[in-house]
């Protein structure tokens, strides 16, 4: 988790707010070396700071919640782990591949009593961090260990829950030789023959086929500044504006946002992050998933292995929009 | 007015009613193959699939093309014709996705990207799912996700194979997760399918790539490839810039794929059908096939012989 000794990492939107915070700093120092009470301006100044904090926190562009969803210090999966569960017995081992992939990690946890398996993108804390997790961009053999582990858990009847946070299955020469695709494709299909309950939350950057891979489930959660897209905008405005600098624009057009999900049938819950974002309040932030996860727990607990199978049947079934012509 | 009748009429109204001025090669009469450039009668190249007599190259094959060589005349049923795309985002990048498809519509005359229904192979029933690359390079949105799915549950019900012919760059950017979100509920219908102890084989054509190789594609019992047809996940440019090095040649062909264990046999166009028939047959043991040999009343020397 961030500490409070860190220095923040600002994004480029909330510089008004950090200048504004500034400012109060310096009429303190300066009502100290004149010994003059300012509280009252202090208290003015304060307060327009989290006016401004809140409205531009209400008001975020798809592209602008891409960066919070991006942010160097948002909490990835093990922050969420330490912080909801009583116990963690992190696994490796995909029994094949002949690696252990950094960047998917996966392990047993005890939630408010209940073991559970938990499965989840890593991405690094700093840039050395992140190399060794590749970014949070797994790899076949990261795929692979999910579902052993998910079928380990299938059978011992304990809950999944999936935490997403990828900018994308990882598409370099080794990850083609190993099969990307068969990977994915493989967890796709196998996810809807489990019995257990199975929670997948968008943590963070829910990046196309690689948070599809772990991504199906009875319920999808994500938090309010956490996107899902099909493809990276990036790669969408190379690709359909023939112009990478549109990524604003693509950002835009994909529908990449948690209320758009929402508007779309695909997402089932929006889990509120405290004003600044995930990574200013980390602690908190986890509280509300673990909270989210326990009310869902409980739902999906009631229903028998059949139940669930079938509605994550429906749910899936149901999403998509066509019109049916009339012959 | 069947699909068949249409096909007919289609082809004596299309291209090769052009007259033969209007270019030096004209599209109806000759065929220049794009890999060895020999000339080829249109219609001897038709009648060979579009597989180069030459040099074997496998040229595309439109999705209609593509079921009149895959089914037996006159058994093709086709399904949920009647489903359209919408633009659901109201997404534009340089031309609105709205104009896009109306555009293609009328260019190739096809709904979307993929054509499925019922017919006959050599007599046996198949649920059959033709992608076309034409329609926006075969990219997957809400209605080839409907359709596959709707053609793999109708599968399950009627108890019938599957077969989905592969031409895709993957999901459909212009619908969002809507696109994404195909890959999961075609993967859920399979399982179903699965399930029920059902054989489903997806021929994987050039190209097959992105969303859809990371779902239907590789999801066979048994996964046929045509030769030398581009498959992998990530488009072969990203995957370069990953790397110093040069790409192996073969890399994300049919070939490299069955050398790495994710395709079960590459089979060429013109002995597509029988392989398809022959396979479905090995998986229905009381047609075609002699009665099973039980082991236990076999000669006892046959099976000590073999014990040893
Ligand atoms: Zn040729």
């Amino acid at each position: 988790m961030a500490t409070k000794e860190r220095r923040p990492i600002l994004l480029d939107f909330e510089k008004p707010l950090a200048e504004l915070e500034k400012r109060i700093i310096q009429v303190h120092a300066l009502a100290e070396e004149n010994d003059v009470d300012v509280s009252a301006q202090i208290h003015q100044l304060e307060d327009r700071a989290a006016q401004l904090r809140q409205e531009i926190f209400s008001s975020l562009t798809p592209a602008q919640r891409l960066q919070v969803a991006r942010h160097p210090r948002r909490p990835s999966t093990l922050d969420y782990v330490q912080a909801i569960s009583d116990e963690w017995v992190e696994l490796h081992g995909d029994r094949g591949t002949g690696t252990d992939d950094p960047a998917l990690v996966g392990g047993i946890a005890r939630l408010e009593g209940q073991p559970v398996m938990i499965l989840g993108h890593q991405k690094g804390r700093d840039t050395k961090d992140n190399v060794l997790r590749n970014f949070g961009m797994a790899s076949p053999g990261g795929y692979r260990k999910a579902m052993r582990l998910m079928n380990h858990a299938n059978r011992f009847g304990m809950p999944i829950i999936t935490l997403i946070d990828t900018p994308g299955a990882w598409a370099g020469l080794e990850a083609e030789r190993l099969g990307q695709g068969e990977a994915i494709a493989y967890n796709l299909r196998e996810m809807f023959r489990l019995d257990v309950p199975i929670i997948c939350t968008v943590i963070g950057e829910g990046g196309s086929g690689g948070a599809l891979g772990i991504g199906v489930g009875d319920r999808l959660m994500m938090f309010e500044h956490s996107v899902y897209t099909v493809a990276s905008p990036e790669a969408c405005a190379a690709i359909l504006w023939k112009d990478a600098s549109k990524s604003a624009e693509a950002a835009e057009a994909l529908r990449i946002t948690a209320t758009d999900l929402l508007e779309l049938s695909i997402l089932d819950q929006i889990l509120p992050e405290p004003i600044g974002g995930a990574h200013s309040a980390p602690l908190q932030t986890a509280q509300t998933l673990k909270q989210a996860l326990l009310d869902n727990l409980y739902e999906l607990n009631q229903m028998t292995n059949e139940q669930r199978r079938d509605h994550r049947y429906q749910k899936f079934r149901r999403i998509g929009k066509f019109v049916e012509v009339s012959a | 007015m069947s699909l068949f009748d249409w096909f007919a009429n289609r082809q004596k109204s299309g291209p090769s009613a052009k007259s033969l001025h209007e270019r030096e090669v004209p599209d109806g009469l000759w065929h220049k193959c794009e890999s060895c450039g020999v000339l080829t009668y249109a219609k001897d190249l038709h009648l060979n699939q579009m597989v180069c007599p030459e040099c074997q190259h496998h040229h595309r094959v439109n999705s209609d093309e593509r079921i009149t060589q895959l089914t037996d005349r006159q058994t093709w049923q086709p399904m949920d014709q009647h489903l359209r795309p919408v633009d659901s985002l109201d997404f534009q990048d340089r031309k609105s996705y709205g104009d896009r498809i109306r555009d293609t519509q009328a260019k190739t005359g096809l709904s979307d990207a993929v054509q499925t229904g019922l017919g006959q192979l050599n007599g046996l029933p198949v649920a059959l799912g033709v992608m076309d690359f034409r329609f926006m390079g075969g990219s997957m949105g809400s209605v080839v996700g409907e359709k596959l799915t709707r053609l793999i549950e109708r599968a399950t019900r009627e108890r019938v194979p599957v077969i989905i012919v592969c031409a895709s760059v993957g999901a459909r950017m212009q619908e969002g997760m809507l696109s994404l979100s195909q890959m999961a509920k075609i993967a859920a219908a399979l399982e179903r399918h699965q399930e029920a102890r059902l054989l489903y084989m997806p021929v994987l054509s050039h190209p097959t790539t992105g969303g859809v190789t990371a779902s239907f594609a590789m999801l066979g019992d048994i996964i046929i490839a045509e030769p030398n047809a581009t498959i992998g996940f990530a488009g072969r440019r990203v995957v370069e810039q990953t790397l110093r090095e040069k790409l192996p040649d073969d890399f994300q062909t049919s070939e490299y794929m069955l050398n790495h264990g994710f395709v079960d046999i590459i089979v060429p166009r013109t002995q597509l059908k029988k392989t398809l028939a022959q396979l479905i047959c090995l998986h229905q043991p009381h047609i075609h096939t002699p009665r099973f040999v039980n082991l236990s009343s076999a000669p006892q020397s046959l099976v000590t012989a073999s014990s040893d």
